[in-house]
């Protein structure tokens, strides 16, 4: 045993210096199988799927070596006779059966096991993906193509499928099988074993040199799978425009092109992958003719004491050893498969997330008439800033919405400034309006105001702290945002309203869909409330989609609000009517309105000007007007007959 | 089903035909070697033996004059036709991946043409992650079906057969366990395949709400993170999840019981064969050694009856995902060319709906368009005004055919469009819709979508004319800017104005702008109108706006209410006759004041 065990070691340093193996395989595969059986439960369960294995293995290995005995012992001596007593012979049959039934009970539990077992690891994969995914910077899904992402979900996670809930307990299954042939033969005679390792020292070498370039070609085949599907996704996404530029015979082109190449891929891996059994079994082969040769051989010149029964029960074994080297080869491709699955998976799982060091937190809050703050457990309607200090002390500050920008400067790319010098501030209730042309930087500041990009240490302040300070999940709690492009989710309206405020009441709900000014379409919709939003609310027009965000952001009640563009799909015969109830949203709240509309503009408290990303003016309506600048030639245009 | 599938299966016939041959001959092969195992121990190691050799198929004749060289030769011969079957083994593996594979993207290219080809009404039907799922995960399963199938559905059987007659023709009686045994296994397995079917079909549709789930928050990851919904996303997402898994579990715990049943048949066909084979030994019906090899031969059959368990397995799972792509194949494109197009094209842009009516679902219970008449003279601009879901974007696919008219009839040059080539129609018309979408690739390639060998002076014009040319060259790689993906790193305003741009390469008769300056301020607005009115005179232009001032200076004015066209006319009488229209104006007016 000790021999067999060196010689592997032997033939696997030897792998080991011929390289062709995958990058990452030992290291990924250890970590699938570490998030496999992470929980102290799934230990147990893998240690019984082992024993279970070891069982059914030990069955099947037993009962094709009692059979022999069955043979040899219990029916060869009764040839010839003419009374034989049969009840030795079928009692070593039942017993015979009895091994044979466990085995096979253990295959079914196993099995079963298995599959449990296993298909929740999957599952378990695709939450940590999605749990790591939503706390990715934004500049990671502005730079990966949908598509992409979503491969590594679905396709890449598919491929552990086969891998753990077959080819694993096949592997170790077929591993038993070996060792415990293997240690019968090493009993019969050490001599011609020598043999069968040196075969199986070439049998491994060829398995890795085989299996390493399966690895490569299969990580070609995992990355144009992601093509396709990143291709697919926005083609499809993106489909009407498609139609509507006559564009289908290019986009079929363009298909094509990649279709192909990904089969090219899968081809070169798939041949390579068949090509391992059929080598594995006729090595095998020919390791049974050596042994057959060698054995006879000995046997003539009378060495290492050998008879004929002993060479012919030793090639038996050989003869069995073939079949679970064919088995575990036909696996390696499997693997090879799943580990090309799993090195894209773990690059998304250790992408960064999204960096957050601030500390100062939002809590309910019980304000005294002498404005003393305390903590409350319970929702209150009014907020506060739960700030720890350094040398342990806590401070509360109200939340009020006051938001100021110390001499920003800013750019996605750190060589291409978006903002320059913006230097502003909007106290508590005051309206600010963002004009001027696209691109000069409005949403940019919105963009930085929730801390999806961030700037230096200092420069934007809300309610006096230092908002790098404030923990990214509290600052937006606390904020409310209606962006330029709507995006609902599939769910009923009420539902999508309540997003803004998880536990509204369905009276909320309604009363903000009421300021909206959505109620009245809502109610005349098949289900009202409850109708049913699919594919980004696909069945409702822009200006109801547009109208039901409004709802969702009145709900939220929140300190601050931010209008980038909220009307610009409504028309302003609705917009009018919402426009009462857009100022009593407005009330009493911070509120940053971007927009071209001059009557969603006009009643600012402080209207500034932006132009490639500096401000150029800033004042009241009236005021502004008076100074005849870029506010006025924006406005005037109104009256204008062109 | 197969109906649908059989095309791309006969593009590669030849590639899958040789692989099931050398898989065939491979095999043959194969079950001739524990033979030529056997004879090696039976003669070369028989006892008190004098003479050596084995005979084969009647002709070929091995022999050695020592035990030593007949064991040498016989060796050799064993290697040798081991090797042939390596060969063969390799040429089928390298002809089953190329078949395999080969059959998947025929898979993925014509259900990926056919998307292409669906209209408006197909793709409603389907949504976009139920369609990237079929495109992807069920082509996937297709593809191991089809390898499993070329492979081991011709091995598993050709093996059975082979070592069934020679088991057979060792002792007939014995081997007339097998064929109590196979049908039982073969019903246990059909009947396991009915009962999974239906199981596998639920999970590729659990499957597919995943994949909506996640590719919502992909396209909604601002307001999922601006509303700090991260749990909340990850909460629901858990459920889909374990939802899948359910199903999955449901469906392949079913499946994988066929193997140890088939396992535990094995054996008992084992037990049975020592039972009789053993009495056949004692009363010397039978030798030691014949009875090995039967044994032998009992567990080639093993391996091939799992083999054949999985391939079948295989295809239970597969068969679902094959339904769902037969579904896309045939499916029936709603807006097609006619039977005989015009070959007329569009020249003068003059526009008649008469007496139009349009439902998207098809239900003439529930218009979203009713009785709609109207008259558009060529390169008149005109505007369409109207409240939230009025049904002016409706009105305007109609154009262009995006939609069918329900009843009623929808000229363009005095002709029904559904007389013109589509592809000649949409030449025509240029739509730019109030989703703007951008592709992947540089603004120069997005905008070539409108003339593909525009030259860098025709896309700077259509540029300028859509006040895009500014921004584009401030850019640093200005017109080789590469877009992300929907184009995100541009301004929703600046996205608007490439895409009118994009519309205007075209050359259309027809310009339909649906609500295509809405995140454009009023300056910009008015450039582009006046650009519009000089460069691009002669086209019908018609544009859906909020605005007054967008649409005060057009020719004709449409105000639509609730699907139904409320007033036609120019600015000025609009004030007078149309309350809906005053509402507005005032409105805006007051805002200027």
């Amino acid at each position: 045993m000790a021999k067999s065990i060196n010689a592997m070691n032997t033939a696997s340093r030897a792998k080991g210096r011929t390289g062709a193996r995958p990058k990452n395989f030992f290291p990924t595969f250890k970590r699938i199988m570490a998030t496999a059986l992470r929980t102290k439960a799934a230990k147990l369960k893998f240690a019984l799927l082992v024993l279970l294995i070891i069982i059914s293995a030990a069955a099947s290995v037993t009962g094709t070596f009692l059979l022999r005995s069955v043979i040899d012992d219990y029916i060869a001596p009764l040839i010839g006779q003419t009374n034989p007593d049969l009840t030795a012979f079928i009692r070593m049959l039942t017993v015979l059966a009895a091994i044979f039934a466990v085995g096979s009970l253990a295959q079914f539990t196993l099995n079963r096991l298995c599959v449990f077992m296993f298909t929740k690891t999957l599952a378990e994969f695709r939450d940590e993906l999605f749990e790591h995914m939503v706390k990715l910077p934004i500049k990671y899904f502005d730079t990966h193509p949908h598509g992409e992402i979503m491969s590594t979900f679905t396709n890449d996670t598919d491929t552990f499928r086969e891998m753990l809930t077959t080819a694993i307990p096949q592997i170790i299954s077929s591993a038993l099988s070996l060792i415990l042939t293997f240690a019968m033969m090493m009993a019969l005679s050490w001599v011609l074993t020598l043999i069968v390792v040196a075969m199986l020292g070439i049998m491994l070498f060829a398995a890795s040199l085989i299996g390493g370039r399966s690895g490569k070609f299969f990580r070609a085949q995992q990355k144009n799978v992601a093509e396709v599907n990143a291709f697919v996704e926005e083609y499809i996404e993106g489909q009407r425009v498609v139609k509507v530029f006559c564009h289908e015979d290019k986009t079929k082109t363009s298909f094509d092109a990649i279709n192909r190449e990904l089969q090219k891929e899968s081809q070169k891996a798939h041949t390579n992958a068949n090509i391992l059994m059929p080598i594995m079994g006729n090595l095998s082969y020919l390791t049974y003719a050596i042994v057959a040769a060698t054995g006879a051989l000995f046997i003539l010149k009378g060495g290492f004491g050998l008879t004929v029964g002993a060479i012919a029960a030793y090639l038996l074994f050989t003869r069995q050893l073939s079949q679970p080297i064919a088995y575990i080869s036909q696996q390696v491709n499997v693997v090879m498969q799943a580990i090309a699955g799993g090195e894209r998976i773990f690059v998304l799982l250790d992408a960064e997330a999204e960096k957050d060091e601030g500390y100062v937190t939002l809590v309910n809050a019980d304000i005294d008439a002498d404005g003393n703050i305390t903590e409350s457990a319970a929702r209150t309607g009014k907020w506060a800033w739960k700030h720890p200090h350094r040398d342990g002390t806590l401070t509360y500050t109200e939340v009020k919405g006051n938001v100021e920008f110390d001499n920003v400067n800013f750019g996605y790319v750190s060589e291409t400034p978006v903002l320059l010098g913006i230097s502003m501030y909007a106290n508590d209730g005051q309206r600010v309006a963002l004009v001027g042309s696209t691109g000069a930087g409005k949403t940019t500041i919105t963009n930085l105001i929730n801390r999806f990009y961030d700037v230096p240490d200092g420069k934007i302040r809300y309610d006096k702290i230092n908002i790098n300070k404030i923990k990214k999940h509290d600052l937006r709690r606390s904020l409310s945002m209606v962006l330029q492009d709507v995006h609902l989710f599939t769910g009923t309206v009420m539902e999508n309203i309540r997003y803004g405020k998880l536990d509204a009441t369905d009276d909320e709900v309604i009363a903000a869909a009421v300021l909206a000014n959505a109620h009245s379409f809502i109610t005349h919709l098949p289900d009202g409330y409850n109708t049913l939003l699919t594919a980004d609310g696909a069945n409702l027009s822009q200006g109801q989609r547009q109208l039901i965000a409004i709802a969702r952001a009145a709900v939220a009640d929140p300190p601050v609000l931010i209008l980038d563009e909220a009307t610009s799909s409504v028309d302003t015969r609705t917009e009018r009517l919402i426009e009462i109830g857009m100022k009593k949203l407005m009330e009493g709240r911070t509120v940053f309105i971007i927009a071209h509309r001059l009557s969603t503009v006009r009643n600012a408290d402080v209207i500034l000007v932006m132009e490639k990303g500096e401000i150029i003016e800033r004042g009241s309506h009236e005021q502004l007007l008076e100074k005849r600048g870029k506010y006025y030639s924006l406005y005037t245009g109104a009256f204008e007959l062109s | 089903m197969i109906k649908n599938l059989l095309p791309s299966a006969k593009e590669y016939s030849k590639a899958s035909v040789l692989s099931m041959l050398f898989v065939a001959l491979e095999v043959m092969l194969e079950v001739a070697i524990p033979f030529l195992m056997s004879k090696i121990v039976d003669v070369g190691l028989a006892a008190g033996a004098t003479a050596w050799s084995a005979t084969f198929l009647g002709f070929l004749t091995v022999s050695g004059a020592t035990a030593i060289e007949f064991i040498l030769k016989m060796g050799a011969f064993m290697v040798g036709v081991a090797l042939v079957s390596l060969f063969f083994g390799a040429l089928s593996g390298r002809y089953c991946a190329v078949a395999s594979t080969g059959f998947a993207m025929s898979v993925r290219r014509r259900a990926f043409n056919k998307v292409q080809d669906f209209s408006f009404g197909n793709i409603d039907k389907y949504s976009t992650p139920s369609l990237i799922t079929r495109l992807t995960t069920d082509i996937n399963y297709l593809q191991m079906a089809y390898m499993m199938l070329v492979r081991l559905a011709v091995r598993a059987p050709v093996m059975m057969i082979l070592a069934a007659s020679m088991a057979f023709a060792m002792d007939a009686e014995l081997a007339l366990i097998f064929l109590v045994a196979v049908p039982v296994l073969a019903a246990v397995i059909v009947a396991l395949g009915s009962l999974a079917f239906p199981r596998f079909m639920k999970m590729l549709q659990k499957y597919d709400k995943l994949t909506a789930r996640l590719q919502e928050n992909l396209i909604g990851i601002r307001v999922v993170k601006s509303f700090a919904r991260e749990d909340y996303e990850t909460k629901h997402f858990n459920d889909a999840s374990m939802d899948v898994r359910n199903s999955e579990l449901s469906a392949v715990k079913l499946m994988v019981t066929a193997m140890p049943f088939m396992q535990a048949m094995v054996y008992a066909c084992i037990i049975a064969v020592c039972a009789i084979g053993g009495k056949r030994i004692i009363l010397g019906e039978m030798q030691t050694g014949e009875f090995m090899s039967f044994l032998a031969y009992i567990s080639q059959i093993m391996m091939s009856l799992i083999m054949l368990s999985m391939t079948l397995i295989m295809i239970v799972i597969s068969r679902a995902s094959a339904s769902r792509l037969s579904e896309i194949l045939s499916e029936e494109i709603e807006i097609k060319d006619a039977e005989n197009p015009t070959e007329e094209r569009i020249e003068s842009g003059a526009i008649e709906f008469k007496n139009v009516n349009f439902s998207y679902g098809k239900n003439p219970e529930n218009l979203t368009l009713s009785n709609i008449s109207l008259t558009i003279n060529p390169g008149e601009i005109v505007a369409i005004i109207g409240g939230t879901g009025s049904g002016k974007t409706t009105l305007v696919q109609l154009i262009p055919r995006l939609y069918d008219t329900l009843s009623g009839e929808v000229l363009v040059d005095g002709r029904n469009v559904r007389d013109y080539k589509i592809s000649d129609l949409r030449d025509a018309v240029a739509m730019v819709l109030q989703k703007n979408v951008l592709f992947s690739g540089t603004i120069a390639e997005n905008l070539r979508w409108g003339k593909e060998d525009a030259t860098d002076e025709e896309l700077e014009a259509a540029a300028k004319t859509a006040e895009a040319h500014g921004f584009i060259t401030s850019f640093e790689k200005g017109y080789d800017t590469v877009l992300g993906q929907g184009g995100v790193n541009v301004s929703g305003g600046q996205r608007q104005r490439l895409s009118i741009a994009r519309a205007l390469l075209k050359k259309p008769k027809i310009l339909i702008l649906d609500d295509s300056t809405s995140a454009i301020d009023i300056d910009t607005d008015r450039k582009i109108r006046e650009k519009l009115k000089s460069d691009a005179a002669g086209i019908t232009v018609i544009i859906i706006a909020q605005r007054i001032n967008s649409v005060m200076s057009a020719d004709k004015i449409i105000v639509m209410n609730e699907g139904r066209i409320s007033a036609v006319g120019k600015h000025d009488e609009l004030l007078l006759t149309s309350d809906i229209y005053r509402e507005v104006f005032e409105s805006q007016q007051r805002g200027a004041a």
